[in-house]
């Protein structure tokens, strides 16, 4: 337990966070965020805005230039080796592409989620303890595909798979969830069964969620807080009671909804 | 619908040129031409060789059915020198292809130095390699075997390595979000992507591995090799045809049997 910490401690800080890209393009600039445990928070903004790019610094999937970022109270942007993948353990992340082994069977990929938990030799064997396949059954349970355990990844379809990604998070036991565009490749029936999946885990579990979405409603639908991103720069951070079309009409010159992303298109 | 003014007036792009074809072509020949000058051969005495030709194969047929009994040890010994050298060489492959994969490790330059020692191994015909080993360790199939493995390291890995080149990098960064460390992100992600292909380059191998081993024999290297030698040495062609037979019966079958086994992997 962490009761020695402070309880109004946030469970991830950003600090002055820039990442200047080797071909100068600027990914994100000054860039200062605090999120409490349990919140759902979503990240809206046009493509190319540093959505991706600010929640892979977060796990430091990418390295920032500038700042620090601070995971309820230990630095991951100073950490290596050992202390920075005990602190990715605490962070599950969800793709866009799934990024399961789609060879592998499901159930494995679930206990892929558990590696960071014990040493190598172990995991190469495959010799998980009882509890974590316990563990593993239990994550795909709650996304009610326990039936397709021993099934191949890739026999299952693009919204199945997805929540065999959310079970491998759920596996991890992490307490920090980032979601890079979880349903960008899905249809809207299966998007709902996605997005509910992720809101009943965050409300049951406690897991600090953030999750880059490029359409407002579904993120207004779902998340407690939204952060509004323009190129690099954080230009809405509020609740979803503030964040009316309006007002992202008067930030973007234009709604962030998914129709009028069609309307442009046709 | 076709407008046959609009078809005749538009200005049509004109056809890439043809001259490029005509020049390879051309350089070709006069390649093949220096090629043939510079080794003093000549279509004439091709021609003039013939008719020794005809008596050679005249005089290998009909093949001496009973030299099976002979030559059916040094064959099974050619089987295993070929086994035993593509299992060596497979096992040894693994580390060296993940270590020559430019997509595997972050540190930029390791898989240079892998690299030129994989160019280095390959450019040494496999005969040479039975020869500098025979001259080693003696006559016998140990010097084969130790060949083959050396030949096989360097096709397997190079075929692996282009393969690991070409994965799929999500799973990758999922395992890398898990906190997993090196091994475990490629025993997770990379070796169930792979280990397909890789099995098919490694039976692929053996069946280059049964033909090379059949003629190591020539430098002293153990197998059936050493009576092709003898019996072109006195002149009985009809205990060397009888030789080609065989080796080309087994060839096939080991062909066949591969074949439907790489079929059944991918």
């Amino acid at each position: 337990m962490t009761h020695h910490r402070p309880e109004n401690a946030a469970m991830i800080k950003l600090t002055n966070v820039s990442k200047v890209y080797p071909n100068q393009t600027k990914g994100l600039q000054q860039i200062h965020l605090s999120i409490d445990q349990g919140e759902f928070v979503a990240v809206v903004g046009l493509s190319g805005a540093g959505k991706s790019t600010l929640l892979r610094a977060i796990n430091r999937l990418h390295d920032i230039t500038e700042g620090d970022i601070e995971i309820h109270g230990a630095s991951i942007t100073r950490a290596e080796g050992r202390q920075l993948r005990m602190l990715r353990r605490d962070i599950g992340m969800i793709f866009q592409g799934f990024n399961l082994v789609k060879r592998s069977s499901v159930l494995r990929n679930v206990l892929a989620g558990r590696v960071g938990h014990h040493g190598t030799l172990r995991t190469i064997l495959g010799l998980f303890p009882k509890q974590d396949v316990d563990l593993a059954f239990e994550a795909l349970a709650r996304v009610n595909l326990i039936e397709k355990a021993y099934a191949r990844a890739d026999e299952l379809s693009g919204g199945q798979q997805q929540r065999v990604a959310i079970a491998r998070v759920l596996a991890q036991e992490a307490k920090i969830i980032l979601a890079d565009e979880p349903v960008a490749s899905l249809d809207p029936l299966t998007t709902k069964q996605v997005m509910d999946d992720l809101l009943h885990i965050n409300q049951e579990l406690k897991i600090t969620t953030i999750i880059n979405l490029h359409d407002i409603d579904l993120a207004r639908a779902y998340a407690t807080r939204i952060i509004g991103l323009r190129a690099g720069e954080i230009v809405f951070d509020g609740p979803v009671e503030e964040a009316t079309d309006e007002r992202f009409t008067e930030i973007y010159g234009r709604t962030l909804r998914a129709e009028s992303v069609q309307e442009i298109n046709a | 619908m076709a407008d046959p003014k609009l078809s005749l007036s538009a200005a049509r792009p004109t056809p890439p040129s043809r001259m490029k074809h005509y020049f390879t072509l051309i350089l070709l020949l006069v390649l093949i031409w220096l090629s043939a000058r510079g080794t003093d051969s000549s279509l004439q005495e091709l021609v003039q060789g013939f008719p020794n030709m005809l008596e050679l194969l005249r005089e290998m047929f009909p093949p001496k059915w009973s030299y099976l009994d002979n030559i059916l040890p040094a064959m099974l010994e050619t089987i295993r020198m070929a086994l035993i050298g593509t299992t060596f060489g497979a096992v040894l492959a693994i580390p060296m292809a993940l270590l020559c994969a430019s997509n595997l490790t972050r540190l930029k330059w390791v898989h240079y130095p892998f690299r030129f020692l994989l160019n280095l191994i390959r450019t040494i015909p496999d005969l040479l390699l039975a020869a500098i080993f025979v001259a080693i360790f003696g006559l016998g199939p140990v010097p084969g075997i130790l060949a083959l493995s050396v030949f096989s390291l360097g096709l397997i890995a190079k075929l692996t390595y282009e393969a690991l080149e070409a994965i799929d990098q999500g799973p990758l960064e999922a395992l890398t979000s898990t906190g997993g460390n090196w091994i475990q992100i490629i025993v997770y992600s990379v070796i169930p992507q792979i280990q397909a292909h890789f099995m098919s380059f490694t039976l692929y191998t053996f069946e280059i591995n049964i033909r090379a081993a059949a003629i190591l024999g020539l430098v002293g290297a153990g197998g059936i090799g050493h009576y092709y030698e003898v019996t072109l040495g006195l002149l009985e062609y009809e205990k060397t045809s009888m030789i080609i037979l065989f080796t080309l019966a087994l060839v096939i079958c080991i062909d066949v049997i591969s074949m439907k086994l790489r079929e059944k992997l991918l």
